[in-house]
């Protein structure tokens, strides 16, 4: 689903992202850990067709992503810090507009669907202004459901969220996996994310420190392992 | 419908059902050209025929200046929540948004002129229904250039940190064919004179509005992915 090969960023004489390269397949989850600063956020802006490289190659879902990334943005959903909701719109009327946006089947018994599907049927009505950031998180999903993405891309997803709202997002990414969608989920947040994962990175510096099958190393050794190699090597620049 | 033309639909109804929500540009502009019809009465003093050889004019700075308000605000929804970020994430041609939301600030930019027009017609005792005709022509006319040039830019400067500032510096020198259009055309208007002897402004006017909207079309793409 991804292929990112030599990946680089800079912004000036400022690198925030070196020689990263890293592949994904369908069905599969990535989770991307790393202190703050460390450049998940720029890598998931590139995948995400949503900033340029300085260099490097990046195919997403088959496609060239930086020759044709109008191509490519077919294929990928982003669940992002800002969940891309219109505050004064309900949350029925936001699905609406994005649905048609992606050029969708916009039919009210779909968009209550999608709702139903992240438990926000009961406030279908109601001005997105009302909610929590846990429901504005949800209607991201309800957006990305009904869109034609077959790669997600999560930043920092359970920042702000309580216990349940953190397990009901990691049932909603193992649901989404196992339909053949492929994840990245960003988080400088050790524990999160890693229980749906099946492969983790580690990212600091702007360099891709480890990639390896969550299977591999047990939780300490993860642990251990992410202190050393992010110890005085966070934020880029 | 095609799938292009519901992408435009949708923008503008996003952006009329948030306005007619929120209220917060369409109150905040009809206070102001209230508060520009207190200042040029002020400013111009007790001189009624001088105030009617100036109306015209008037008419269209106080036009121009409501829409540097809400023009230059009519990304600002885009830019709460990332929602700027999802219209570039949309697949298809961009200039459809640019479309909706042109439609969208004409349609709250025409609301605007007619509560100005209404009300300079009370202050200034002018008499308007029997001109009302020619204007329903200039009015729309001027107003489409002005909606479209602005939308471009309101869109160029939205992600820029002195976007207040840098807003009229490109709109207002882009304004001035329109302007010194649409002046003409309304003072020949407010005269009385036929439309027809005007005609070289209103063809100024059509060309101006078909350039700029042809241009917003053409380079909205990139202005969105910049």
């Amino acid at each position: 689903m991804i292929g990112a090969f030599r990946l680089h960023k800079a912004y000036g004489r400022t690198a925030v992202l070196e020689d990263v390269s890293l592949d994904l397949a369908a069905g599969q989850c990535l989770a991307l850990l790393g202190p703050n600063g460390a450049g998940k956020t720029t890598l998931l802006r590139i995948f995400a067709t949503l900033l340029r490289p300085t260099s490097g190659e990046l195919a997403v879902a088959g496609v060239d992503a930086l020759r044709q990334p109008e191509a490519a943005r077919a294929a990928i959903g982003v669940v992002a810090h800002g969940s891309y909701v219109y505050e004064d719109l309900s949350a029925i009327e936001n699905l609406r507009f994005w649905t048609v946006m992606g050029g969708g089947d916009a039919s009210r018994g779909r968009l209550r669907d999608a709702l139903q599907q992240v438990e926000l049927d009961a406030v279908a009505g109601e001005r997105v202004r009302t909610f929590s950031a846990g429901m504005k998180r949800r209607l991201g999903l309800a957006r990305v459901l009904l869109g034609r993405a077959r790669l997600l891309l999560l930043d920092e997803p359970f920042t702000g969220l309580d216990q349940q709202g953190k397990k009901w997002l990691s049932e909603f990414l193992l649901a989404f996996k196992a339909g053949g969608g492929a994840l990245v989920v960003a988080t400088h947040s050790f524990g999160s994310g890693l229980g749906v994962a099946d492969r983790v990175a580690i990212l600091a510096g702007g360099r891709l420190l480890l990639d390896r099958p969550c299977g591999d190393l047990s939780w300490d050794e993860l642990r251990r392992l992410y202190d050393s190699l992010t110890e005085g090597n966070g934020a880029v620049g | 419908m095609t799938a292009y033309a519901r992408r435009a639909w949708i923008v503008l109804w996003k952006d009329l059902l948030t306005e007619r929500r929120s209220k917060e540009n369409l109150n905040a502009l009809l206070f102001f050209s209230l508060l520009l019809l207190f200042l040029f009465q002020f400013a111009l003093g007790p001189d009624r025929e001088g105030l009617r050889a100036a109306l015209p004019g008037l008419l269209w700075l106080g036009f121009i200046l409501a829409g540097l308000l809400g023009l230059g605000r009519s990304f600002m929804t885009e830019r709460d929540n990332d929602c700027w970020e999802g219209l570039r994430l949309t697949p298809g041609d961009k200039s459809a948004i640019y479309l909706g939301k042109f439609l969208g600030n004409f349609v709250m930019m025409s609301a605007v002129e007619v509560a100005v027009l209404a009300l300079f017609g009370l202050f200034y005792d002018v008499e308007l229904w029997p001109v009302l005709g020619p204007l329903a022509v200039v009015l729309p006319l001027g107003t489409v250039g002005l909606a479209a040039v602005g939308t471009l830019f309101a869109a160029m400067t939205a992600q820029v940190r002195a976007r207040e500032l840098l807003f009229p510096v490109l709109l207002l020198p882009a304004q001035v064919p329109l302007l010194l259009a649409a002046v003409s055309v309304t003072q020949a208007v407010l005269l009385g004179r036929p439309l027809a002897e005007v005609a070289h402004w209103l063809k100024l006017l059509a060309a101006a509005d078909l350039v700029y909207v042809v241009i917003g079309v053409l380079t909205f793409e990139f202005v969105l992915d910049a």
